[in-house]
């Protein structure tokens, strides 16, 4: 009995996870329409609902009572499951972000790891898609996407390595506690940019978002997707960058630390903070993508491999050398 | 335990299921996603013994990178012809003995190491390396590949770094005509290498040579 007692509260746990996180994938969606809107001096949308909150949820309602059109000469089974493992993804890497010191569905050891295996899967919803629609824009784009893809993973994997040689540890959770004096942001700026530009190109935003370039492939690889499959592909898309931008707070920004340790400040409770990062780093998304126009795709790949990943192992063996020199090394 | 034992025969059963049909298969490309299947509950089981580090660099390398490579190189090919013929086809056996030899050797390989196993139970203990179980894995896996046996590992590096050498080399083809792109041209480039002012004279023109 007490096993199905730990099963079923397992499940609560799990769901009083994802739920708030497609709940604030919806919003989040909204405010990048509302950051873009507001660049361009537009109102972006304001309708529905109070300051058009619900707007995403209007436009999810709207998808779930379309028609689903699978293509006569696609591959079925690969085309249906192409959405769902995007969107099984996107969600199932939130299990081990912790959101406090105590507040984590799963604390494994290998948690970075495990994070950068599933982003590193990822790319499989979009090949899946691509090639299954037997068309020639999705095939295109997710060809391109899997290149985009697999080239700047590298470059994120080798800043992972900068951030764990300062904490010794594969666990989110040291790596966030060994944050409390200096935020990684400050000693590993430098890697904190690249990260960030690696993360906007890993999830296919503007303007790294060739794989979907609406001016030379339709909509890329979701092209002949409609109805839900189309929502799946755009839902696992946003819970992806929200994935990304909470990477970005637990390996530079301190996690789910308060900035300073002062009255008004830390009596704020600690997932609040990882929030505040999060939805700091996404509105700089929705503005890089307000702002900056689409690279073309051989500057893509000369940046991937020709600037970050040189740059990104230099400063793996500078911080490697720093760190032995002053004997500042984790562990020891 | 029993829960532990409902979840390991259900991942092997997957990764069995999966290996068979990545040759039984008639798309090659869906021999590519069962083989991908394979992999991910192999490293799922991996993580179930405990040995999460392999098990996440399994999913990483092999998932992440390779089989995208293998996913890439299928696809590239004619996807309406490519049947994987070799299972149906009557005549051709050519492939048959050298994939009988291959299995043998490694049926012949896994006997002696299960054999060896049950043969002599603390075989485990007999290991040239002393293991410090307090250690997570990754620790100390990292702590005897870059002391004890660095020298075995930069040798591997080596090896694969000539692979990937051999790889270009092999691929790499001059190609005449292409527009390159060179920042040093662009940002050198002024104005009096552009732009030239003419006097015109009237009823001549301006002979351009480009």
């Amino acid at each position: 009995m007490t096993e199905l007692f730990i099963f079923f509260e397992q499940i609560y746990r799990i769901m009083f996870l994802l739920i708030p996180v497609l709940v604030s994938v919806a919003m989040i969606v909204w405010l990048d329409r509302r950051v873009w809107a507001f660049v361009q001096k537009r109102r972006g949308p304001n309708v529905v609902g109070p300051f058009g909150l619900f707007q995403t949820l209007a436009d999810a309602l709207k998808y779930i009572f379309k028609e689903i059109i699978i293509p006569a000469s696609s591959n079925k089974v690969i085309f249906i499951l192409a959405p769902i493992v995007t969107m099984t993804l996107a969600l199932i890497a939130w299990a081990v972000i912790p959101f406090s010191e105590s507040y984590v569905l799963a604390d494994i050891n290998v948690g970075v790891l495990y994070l950068f295996a599933v982003s590193s899967l990822g790319v499989y919803g979009i090949i899946m898609g691509g090639w299954a629609s037997n068309s020639k824009y999705p095939f295109l784009g997710a060809i391109r996407s899997a290149a985009q893809m697999v080239s700047y993973e590298v470059s994120i994997g080798v800043i992972i390595i900068n951030v764990l040689l300062c904490v010794g540890s594969l666990n989110l959770s040291d790596i966030v506690l060994a944050q409390e004096d200096l935020w990684f942001v400050i000693p590993l700026f430098p890697m904190f940019i690249i990260f960030f530009i690696s993360a906007l190109a890993e999830t296919n935003r503007p303007p790294f978002d060739l794989p979907e370039a609406e001016a030379e492939l339709v909509a890329g690889y979701q092209t002949e997707y409609s109805g839900m499959m189309y929502a799946m592909f755009w839902l696992g898309e946003y819970a992806n960058i929200l994935l990304m931008c909470a990477m970005g707070s637990i390996l530079f920004l301190g996690g789910w630390l308060s900035p300073i340790d002062v009255f008004p400040f830390n009596v704020i409770p600690a997932p609040i903070w990882l929030i505040l990062k999060i939805l700091f780093l996404f509105i700089l998304f929705a503005l890089i993508k307000a702002i900056v126009p689409r690279y073309r795709y051989d500057q893509l790949m000369k940046l991937g491999w020709k600037i970050f990943l040189p740059f990104s192992l230099i400063y793996v063996v500078l911080t490697a050398s720093f760190l032995m020199y002053f004997d500042l090394l984790p562990g020891q | 335990m029993i829960a532990h034992a409902i979840v390991f025969y259900f991942f092997s059963l997957i990764a069995i299921v999966s290996a068979i049909m990545v040759t039984v298969s008639k798309n090659t490309v869906n021999s590519v996603f069962f083989l991908i299947l394979d992999f991910i509950s192999i490293s799922c089981l991996f993580i179930m013994i405990g040995a999460e580090f392999l098990g996440m660099i399994m999913l990483i390398v092999y998932v992440g990178a390779v089989a995208v490579l293998f996913l890439f190189v299928v696809m590239m090919l004619n996807v309406a012809q490519q049947k994987n013929e070799w299972f149906n086809s009557t005549g051709r056996s050519s492939h048959i003995p050298i994939g009988l030899l291959v299995s043998i050797i490694i049926f012949f390989e896994l006997i002696i190491v299960i054999g060896g196993w049950k043969y002599k139970p603390d075989l485990i203990d007999s290991i040239a390396i002393e293991i410090n179980t307090e250690l997570t894995n990754t620790q100390s896996l990292g702590s005897v590949i870059y002391t004890d046996y660095v020298h075995l590992f930069q040798l591997s590096g080596m090896i694969l770094l000539v692979a990937m050498i051999g790889a270009i080399v092999l691929t790499f083809r001059q190609r005449s005509g292409v527009k390159r792109q060179s920042y040093f041209k662009q940002i050198s480039r002024e104005r009096k290498d552009g732009i030239e002012l003419i006097d015109v004279e009237n009823n001549k023109g301006v002979k351009i040579d480009v």
